[in-house]
């Protein structure tokens, strides 16, 4: 019984459909299941949401150009004018984090941000493609990314490290942010959730506590997209244009 | 500052509270969800710098043969960049707040 209702019993992976591709595993999971599910709903929110195209928006037409608004801005103010070309991307980045992060709240259903692997996956897109935009962009100029302007030469072996690791340690602060928030929040939602069935009638008050906290992660799950979707601006802004500030 | 002035303090800070809006006193409080965010946003800051810098070393300590030094300086470097990386978030949550207020 114990096994059966540990608050971590959220997070495993069930095989659906068993795949195999020579000796790679390449089953359909809850998780990819889910996957599908976010892409699905965020395309129809996305698409019959901007059907009426109305000169003043409906609500469903309100919350599809708050979030493009939002990303736009967002684009805007820390990237710059030549940001524009990447919105694409990180409005796909963002809008999906959204809605991996609010489908997960739904009881029963799975959140992939809660697994390290899947937000290290987003991460590392955003490393590797930040990357590659400043080395095309600056050439080897980019590498001066790691020596801070205004140092003098005799500090620079000991700072350009610091600067390497800082840059190396991007990707790991951007992944594990995201999935320790989600593990986090519903590890301790299903912590609570034992408690209310253990204090029989006294478990009324970890049930108002519970609503108070899945309060808190609909806030969280929308904050935290919003954070990796700033962070990737900041990164992409580093790339683009070198020591901006 | 002597202790006569207090009641005409309180009452100042009570009217800018006023006039600036309840807004930015319960927003930046560190229970708020906001609140909660930044935390969280500078201290994996710090620790993924820390972890990464003694991941590091003690790869280059491997290839190199030289157990255990470069991974203690290599856990010196990833504190310093955690630090580093800690104050320019906390910099640019500042400008944030700065543009929106």
């Amino acid at each position: 019984m114990a096994e059966k209702h540990s608050p971590l019993d959220q997070f495993g992976i069930n095989r659906l459909v068993e795949m195999h591709i020579g000796a790679v595993d390449v089953s359909f999971t809850n998780s990819a299941a889910m996957m599908v599910a976010v892409v699905v709903v965020a395309t129809l929110f996305l698409t019959i949401s901007m059907r009426g195209r109305a000169m003043v928006p409906g609500r469903w037409q309100s919350m599809a150009e708050l979030c493009y608004g939002l990303v736009a801005s967002t684009v805007r103010d820390n990237v710059g004018p030549d940001g524009r070309r990447y919105f694409p991307f990180i409005f796909t980045l963002f809008i999906f984090i959204l809605f991996s992060n609010a489908l997960g709240l739904i009881p029963y259903s799975f959140t992939i941000t809660s697994h390290i692997i899947v937000t290290f996956a987003f991460a590392a897109v955003v490393f590797i493609g930040t990357t590659v935009i400043g080395f095309w962009r600056h050439k080897l100029k980019f590498l001066s990314l790691f020596v801070p302007p205004g140092v003098p030469i005799a500090l620079a072996p000991l700072l350009v490290p610091i600067e390497i690791i800082s840059y190396l340690s991007r990707p790991v602060s951007l992944s594990v942010r995201l999935a320790a928030n989600m593990m986090a929040g519903h590890t301790m939602i299903k912590v609570f959730a034992g408690f209310v069935v253990l204090l029989g009638l006294a478990g009324v008050a970890p049930l108002v506590f519970i609503v108070a906290i899945y309060a808190l992660e609909v806030i969280i799950a929308f904050l935290q997209a919003y954070v990796f979707a700033v962070l990737t601006c900041l990164y992409l802004a580093d790339a683009l244009h070198l020591h901006h500030e | 500052m002597s202790d006569d002035n207090r009641p005409a303090l309180e009452e100042l800070g009570r009217r800018i509270r006023k006039v600036g809006g309840a807004k930015n006193g319960s927003e930046l409080s560190s229970r708020s969800p906001r609140g909660i965010t930044r935390t969280f946003r500078l201290t994996t800051e710090m620790v993924a710098a820390l972890g990464v810098g003694g991941v590091g070393g003690w790869l280059l300590d491997g290839w190199f043969g030289t157990e255990p030094w470069l991974l203690l300086v290599f856990l010196f470097l990833g504190a310093a960049a955690g630090i580093l990386g800690a104050y320019r978030a906390a910099t640019q949550l500042m400008k944030e707040d700065m543009k929106s207020n």
